[in-house]
């Protein structure tokens, strides 16, 4: 085989992110979605780890003894709140941009995080091993969404959980996370998602069943405009989280 | 200089920031809190005011593990009427009557003197850690990328994650921090006293909505009753500042003698009255709670209960926030308090505004109409219900988990 070693970076999509980089933590910026979106990913996070490995969801720290990899962590607003939990965190970006402005922010916040400007594959080939691997609203920005979950799904040690976030490949996604939070509301930034690499939940339940793993969990996330939250719920067509765990 | 760092400061030590600290400390122990307050040591058991405490307060107190302290002191209130009258009615014809608990055993409101609510809150917060500091008076506050810092006339500086500033209607915190209010004046002052009557008020509280305002019976523990009476300013500080015998006088043109002969007890101070509503209730590390937020006329009884509700909600958005690893002070987690409070704050706001413009009125076709519309509501049950369980703070789906009696 004479072709350039695969990589799941696409060159296009880093610089896109990198330009948006300085606005992460600003929660009335172009990064409010993702502010707004936290609180009901974290919880979800939260109880189906605990659900899984046990903990107690009224403490501060139920992630304590705990190995987590943050795929894809952009400016750390994931990273950062995991690892106040009481894990001990790696945040992984292919953005250098990111990482920088991550660990700035974990500087002034005190949070505790391993950040490290890599990719899923560099990791899975250093034999890197997580209880959890976080794997949100990255997807969609890959190159080559199997070699990017097969090596991911590498990672997770026997009974271990991955979590998945994405938007689904539908005409209603298109109409509402792209038309809709682009266009219409400006709620993103446009071209933030394009409509081809969008990722129906059955490509990535596929690659992650021939990589050992079994899908034990799937939601829906839906946005309430009313009371101005999103939650769960059965409707998989726009946003949608899948859970998969590796046999002990 | 050294600065107190923790992650949560409260400042005002009445029963909404020590409310706050309570909630908060019990259900995050791990959560660092510290509690200012402008006043001199010991100067809260002075409070010489009683308050009306709704039924969801009252479960909120319990469920913090206090209600039981404060029981020896409160008074239920069984039944509530209401008339419409001019001082020399020598009959007041009553219009509404409210009877009845909630639940079975569980009255809908209850009367409690502050210092009765305020000591036991005060001693749950010691014993749970919240650090106490008296004589505090905040004169500066800056909010910085990852904390608030307040600084007080003596030079001591304070800095937490999040600023909680529930120091009152007059709120020094909300104008450092540049949040604006609007306040509307009624042109009226409360008169507050505690009078001991001779014969016992069954639990029974009255309201008398007289053209200058109204005059509110709440009723005491031992035939005593506290008193809320409004008037006219420059007439409420005649006769607070006259002597006791033109106040014992007016007073009892009023009161009336069903209750056998009066005597005032302690103090009578006038309260100047109005709304005030802030317009935001949050901004980056910065929370308004309590009279800080919404100053409301003591109409319907309603401002500790809107008070207590801040106090519930607050405490659950700060918990959760803190439990999902998220800043407790971050604007994205303190906008969901805002988004929760403001629209119940606004509509009591404007019901005890409305309320107060119709009542605090001798207009004959006004009483005419706010007569029938009383004695619609005392004749159709479901309606009356309906006041009821508002008046509990039991109405909303949305409650907070403290108010409906469950741990954060």
């Amino acid at each position: 085989m004479s072709e350039a070693p695969r990589t799941t970076i696409d060159a296009g999509e880093v610089d896109r992110f990198s330009r948006m980089a300085q606005e992460w933590w600003d929660p009335t910026g172009k990064f409010r979605p993702l502010h707004k979106f936290n609180p009901v990913r974290l919880t979800y996070i939260r109880d189906k780890v605990i659900e899984h490995s046990g903990g107690d969801s009224r403490s501060l720290r139920p992630f304590e003894g705990l190995r987590v990899l943050d795929i894809g962590c952009g400016g750390g607003l994931l990273s950062e709140p995991i690892a106040r939990m009481g894990a001990e965190v790696v945040g992984a970006d292919a953005s250098e941009t990111n990482i920088e402005v991550a660990r700035i922010h974990a500087g002034q916040s005190g949070a505790q995080v391993d950040y490290r400007a890599t990719t899923a594959e560099a990791l899975a080939d250093a034999g890197e091993q997580f209880d959890v691997v976080l794997n949100m609203e990255v997807v969609e920005h890959v190159a080559d969404v199997e070699l990017f979950l097969s090596s991911c799904a590498k990672m997770v040690k026997p009974g271990g959980l991955m979590f998945v976030a994405t938007i689904n490949r539908t005409p209603k996604a298109m109409a509402l996370a792209i038309v809709g939070a682009e266009y219409v509301l400006r709620w993103l930034p446009r071209g933030t998602h394009q409509y081809d690499k969008l990722v129906r939940p059955e490509e990535i339940e596929g690659p992650l069943s021939a990589a050992g793993m079994g899908i034990i969990d799937r939601n829906g996330v839906t946005y309430s405009p009313l009371s101005d939250r999103w939650k769960l719920s059965r409707d998989m067509d726009v946003n949608y989280m899948l859970l998969a765990a590796r046999p002990a | 200089m050294t600065t107190e760092t923790s992650d949560l400061l409260i400042c005002g030590g009445g029963y909404v920031g020590l409310g706050v600290a309570v909630a908060v400390k019990t259900s995050a122990p791990d959560l660092s809190v510290t509690l200012i307050d402008a006043a001199p040591e010991g100067v809260w058991k002075k409070d010489p005011r009683s308050s009306a405490i709704a039924a969801a307060a009252t479960r909120m107190l319990a469920t913090l593990g206090v209600w039981d302290e404060i029981v020896p002191e409160a008074e239920p209130i069984r039944d509530m009427i209401v008339t419409d009258s001019r001082t020399s009615d020598p009959v007041r014809p009553t219009f509404l009557t409210f009877g009845g608990d909630v639940n079975p055993g569980e009255p809908f409101a209850h009367m409690i003197p502050n210092v009765a609510m305020v000591g036991p809150l005060r001693a749950k917060a010691e014993e749970l850690g919240v650090k106490i500091c008296q004589s505090a008076v905040a004169d500066g506050l800056e909010i910085g990328p990852d904390k608030g810092i307040v600084t007080t006339a003596d030079g001591r500086t304070f800095a937490a994650k999040l600023v909680v500033a529930a120091d009152g209607v007059r709120s020094k915190l909300r104008d450092l921090a540049g949040i604006k209010h609007t306040r509307w004046d009624y042109g009226q002052s409360g008169i507050v006293a505690t009078v001991a009557h001779e014969r016992p008020h069954n639990g029974r509280a009255e309201e008398h909505f007289m053209p200058s305002g109204p005059f509110a019976i709440l009723p005491l523990r031992n035939n005593r009753s506290s008193l809320v009476w409004t008037e006219r300013t420059e007439d409420a500080e005649r006769i607070v500042n006259g002597d006791d015998l033109v106040f014992e006088a007016e007073l009892e043109r009023r009161f009336g003698h069903h209750l056998g002969a009066l005597t005032v007890e302690g103090a009578r101070k006038a309260f100047p009255l109005g709304l005030t509503l802030a317009h935001d209730f949050v901004k980056p590390r910065f929370a308004l709670a309590g009279d800080a937020a919404h100053g409301i006329h003591p109409i319907a009884g309603q401002g500790l209960n809107l008070g207590f509700r801040d106090v519930a909600a607050l405490a659950e958005t700060i918990v959760e926030a803190a439990r999902l690893g998220l800043d407790i002070g971050s604007y994205s987690v303190l906008e969901r308090y805002q988004v929760w409070r403001r629209f119940d704050t606004f509509q009591m706001g404007v019901t005890s505004d409305v309320l107060t413009r119709m009542f605090s009125n001798d207009f004959t076709p006004l009483r005419m109409v706010r007569d029938f519309g009383l004695s619609v509501v005392d004749r159709l049950p479901g309606l009356k219900t309906y006041f009821i369980k508002q008046a509990a703070g039991l109405a909303s789906s949305d409650a907070p988990k403290l108010l409906r009696g469950e741990a954060i």
